[in-house]
């Protein structure tokens, strides 16, 4: 068949040449590097606004005028939004090879475990442990999660919003990693309480102080508040420290080789959130308009979230003693979690 | 004897799919500390939890979307190797770059849209379909996008393609596909994110989108599009699920069925207009497949609208007393097979090819037979013109939107839908804000006058949207010169002048229309000039335009 369409019998590149015959790279965003990664060409400008493109403006308004994407959506400002691009260069691709392999990962750890008994041999005290204190940590993921589905449709620009998404899958995924976990397992070991870790959640005094911290992001309305509380304050000061410094550290030590294995990806997913996060506040810390104001703001989130943050986390201290092998102590792992929280305000320019 | 197999040898017992589910739902829990914020309200009052429909969790969701993107990337390297676009079409393929300059916008809405309806019910039975539905959107948004740029790196003409995100901003094509984008994500949570977007445009129309556009496509040698659109598609009956839960949820309460009439009608008529005005022309205009056994855009619609969407789903919506607007749907009906809505539109692109950003071909006597073939009369009314736009289509013959000769008379802009009122005889005008407006129909004028205010039939509506900005592309450029115009669209080579659209498929330097070519003639705004007639002059060019025009012989 020959192209009847085409005046040179061929639609293919190269089949002639005229103006902007050889054009063949998006031409309308100015890339970070020298030449525009994957990432960028799939993502810059495909949220449009008034600043880049909307020559007619927004078209249809909120009652109260404000237009689809206003950057008064937070208090931060910036003198250009559209500068941001996310570190972890996630699109659709990436992220479902990522979050594919998680989930093929954890299965397999949990199929493996469970066909060589691995739950039964878990300490008796570790197994309650994780059937009211994981039960309740899945919920933390779930309110966190949600909170950033919430935000994902605040930011200003495409790479900011996508970045906000994906941090989102990421959490829900995980909450229901881990609530699918402990359901299996419990399959397995006689007495087991599914309910269990919902009912810690909503009455154990250890997490209530968590509870707060995790309801007042999620009724936050600032979207950079949610996405800046969620992984510069509240993940070094309560998600690591629970994560990273109570259920990796003590598994091992109470015959639990699985419990580690689930966590593990949160900490992955984790390190491209804090990533992405810091690239973004640190562009608009150091703003060149607005950086004085951005960064009085970012300090009074940082005191904001931080103090309840740091109620959480000392609720939980009673959690540490609970299983019968203790490798790490609370203190322990307490300051590990400070030193990485007082890194990240470091890199900012911030303080408690 | 049983035979033994591995599976049986390793085979455990599991969580059930409908437990899984269970405990997944049972993730949330009211917040007593702090409640979440409403930032995105509605005037529906939701109080029973939604049913989740689907059944499925995070866990086996995102695998199968890793294999169908290996089966969607895989295609697209095949599609190379094959040396797809030496046989492809590039009518077909230059139409791609208008469409392809809409869809990501609206769908990444659409993953933001998930954030307003999240919070409107109680329970969280819903949120694994809405956080499903949010990163559908945003693999939708990206694959897309990833699509567009491998056209543009193999495609003989990528002019068009290499501006495209600043060209959806700007063009006055592309401004009703902004339309639709933002009505998913600005106004009442309910009326955007799930009527108008999720009951609406993806339950009915996505099926003309996604299926029958990209049959189209493969008509026409271009087998990335389907590969990418029907995965695409796969993923929508997930988003109707949502959609019609939560649909079903806000029907138990009555003081609800007001506004869902309300969205239903707004809804369904403007995805008529902007839906099938595009893709009604990129499957009728943008083919070179003839075949007269194939069906036409209204027989589709027929299928896909009628049969499928307003028989088995709009109208069992009455058992429950929500009265649905019957008349609507016949008028839809009608609009595309006797008042020729989708060939006016396909004429309208014509006759602005320069203020494009994408190639215009004309039609040919082989298209003519088809068309009279399938919509009776059609060359009566169009074969004239398109003999015309080929007689105009080579450079230093007066352009087609300008030209005395041809008879065309540009016409007025919808203010609701923002596609122009292309059958003249059903314009309205009406006042909104103390100014005067035009609108494509009746349903048009009280879309944006009576839906989108602060009170209906009585009902105070204060979360309901408002249609704002510059909404008539052509008061951009009242009194501009076309060349100028262009040049501040930058719809323009990299040679300075050359422009980027041209009303052929000549890819040769010395048939391409140049900056030169379309100097002197000003563009105008219709509703500035209606705006600024006295009552007699207003009353006898409405009467005038509702006759229409007769476009002359071409000879």
């Amino acid at each position: 068949m020959v192209a009847t369409s085409s005046s040179v019998g061929s639609g293919a590149a190269g089949a002639a040449i005229f103006a902007d015959s050889e054009s063949r790279k998006y031409r309308y965003f100015e890339p970070r590097a020298k030449r525009a990664t994957h990432y960028e060409d799939v993502t810059v400008d495909v949220q449009p606004d008034p600043e880049r493109y909307l020559i007619q403006d927004w078209i249809i308004s909120f009652p109260d005028g404000r237009g689809a994407y206003e950057k008064n959506f937070t208090k931060a400002q910036s003198s250009n939004w559209h500068a941001f691009r996310a570190p972890d260069q996630e699109w659709e691709r990436t992220h479902y090879q990522r979050q594919s392999r998680i989930e093929v990962m954890v299965q397999a750890v949990i199929a493996n475990g469970r066909k060589s008994g691995a739950q039964m041999a878990f300490d008796a005290a570790w197994g309650k442990t994780l059937q009211k204190h994981l039960g309740a940590w899945k919920h933390v993921e779930f309110g966190l999660g949600c909170a950033l589905m919430q935000a994902q449709r605040g930011g200003y620009t495409q790479m900011i919003n996508n970045a906000t998404l994906t941090n989102s899958s990421y959490k829900l995924r995980l909450s229901q990693d881990i609530t699918l976990y402990l359901a299996e397992i419990g399959m397995d070991i006689a007495g087991w309480d599914d309910e269990a870790g919902k009912t810690t959640w909503l009455e154990d005094p250890m997490w209530q102080g968590t509870r707060l911290a995790v309801e007042t992001i999620m009724g936050t309305e600032d979207y950079l508040e949610q996405y800046f509380a969620i992984n510069l304050v509240f993940e070094p000061l309560v998600g690591e420290l629970f994560r990273s410094g109570f259920l990796m550290q003590f598994g091992a030590a109470n015959n639990d080789f699985m419990t580690p294995s689930v966590i593990a990806a949160a900490e992955g997913d984790y390190e491209r959130n804090l990533a992405n996060t810091i690239d973004l506040i640190w562009l608009l810390a150091n703003d060149e308009a607005f950086g004085a104001q951005n960064r009085a703001l970012f300090q009074s989130w940082v005191i904001k979230h931080a103090a309840l943050a740091d109620k959480a986390a000392k609720q939980l201290q009673p959690i540490w003693s609970k299983p019968h092998s203790k490798p790490v102590s609370f203190e322990e792992a307490r300051a590990v979690s400070e030193e990485r929280f007082a890194k990240i305000l470091g890199e900012l320019n911030l303080s408690r | 004897m049983s035979t033994l197999t591995l599976n049986k040898i390793t085979a455990q017992k599991g969580i059930s799919v409908a437990d899984a589910t269970r405990k997944c739902a049972d993730l949330g829990w009211n917040p007593s500390y702090v409640q979440e914020a409403m930032t995105y309200p509605s005037d529906y009052k939701i109080t029973k939890a939604p049913r989740d429909p689907m059944k499925q969790v995070l866990r086996s969701y995102f695998s199968m979307q890793e294999e169908k993107d290996n089966r969607v990337y895989g295609a697209l390297d095949a599609a190379l190797r094959g040396d797809m676009f030496r046989n492809v079409e590039p009518r077909w393929v230059e139409w791609m770059k208008l469409f392809l300059a809409i869809i990501p916008f609206p769908e990444i809405s659409a993953a933001r849209s998930m954030a307003m309806v999240s919070r409107l019910a109680p329970g969280e039975e819903l949120r694994t379909g809405f956080t499903m539905q949010m990163v559908d959107e945003f693999r939708h948004s990206t694959i897309q996008m990833n699509l567009k740029k491998w056209y543009m790196e193999n495609y003989i003409d990528p002019a068009g393609f290499d501006i495209t995100e600043e060209a959806f901003g700007k063009c006055y094509a592309t401004t009703i596909g902004r339309q639709f984008g933002e009505g998913f994500i600005t106004g009442d949570a309910m009326t955007s994110a799930c009527m108008y977007l999720t009951v609406v445009a993806e339950t009915a129309f996505t099926n003309t989108l996604f299926v029958a556009m990209p049959s189209e496509a493969a008509r026409n040698g271009d087998y990335a599009l389907p590969t990418v659109f029907l995965s695409v598609q796969s993923d929508e009956s997930r988003h109707i699920g949502n959609g019609h839960s939560l649909m079903m949820a806000a029907l138990k309460e009555p003081e609800n069925h007001l506004l869902i009439e309300r969205d239903m009608k707004y809804a369904f008529w403007q995805n008529h207009a902007i839906v099938d005005a595009a893709i009604g022309t990129f499957i009728e205009y943008g083919t070179t497949d003839r075949d007269k056994n194939k069906e036409s855009y209204a027989e589709m619609w027929h299928r896909w609208v009628y049969e499928d969407y307003y028989r088995t789903y709009m109208l069992p919506m009455e058992k429950y007393g929500i009265k649905i607007h019957h008349d609507d749907v016949t008028l839809a009906w009608e609009r595309i097979t006797k008042k020729n809505y989708v060939h006016k539109i396909g004429q309208f692109f014509a006759v602005g090819w320069p203020v494009n950003f994408w190639r215009i071909e004309a039609q040919t006597e082989k298209d003519f037979e088809w068309f009279e073939h399938k919509y009776p009369g059609w060359y009566a009314e169009f074969g004239d013109f398109w003999k015309w736009y080929a007689k105009l289509s080579k450079p230093g013959q007066k352009v087609i939107t300008f030209n005395e000769e041809v008879g065309y008379v540009y016409p007025h802009r919808c203010w609701s839908s923002l596609v122009p009122c292309v059958i003249r005889e059903d314009m309205v005008v009406g006042e909104l804000n103390g100014q005067l407006h035009t609108f494509a129909h009746e349903i048009d004028r009280w879309t944006a006058v009576e839906a989108f205010a602060d009170e209906f039939q009585g009902r105070p509506t204060p979360a309901m949207g408002r249609f704002s900005g510059k909404r008539e592309w052509e008061t951009l450029y009242d009194g501009v010169d076309l060349a100028d115009a262009i040049v501040d669209l930058n719809f323009v080579r990299s040679d300075g002048k050359t422009l980027i659209p041209q009303p052929h498929l000549r890819f040769d330097d010395k048939d391409m229309w140049t900056l030169d070519h379309v100097r002197g003639h000003t563009l105008g705004s219709p509703l500035n000039a209606l705006r600024g007639m006295d009552e007699a002059t207003r009353k006898a060019h409405l009467a005038d335009y509702a006759k229409g025009f007769t476009i002359n012989p071409c000879n």
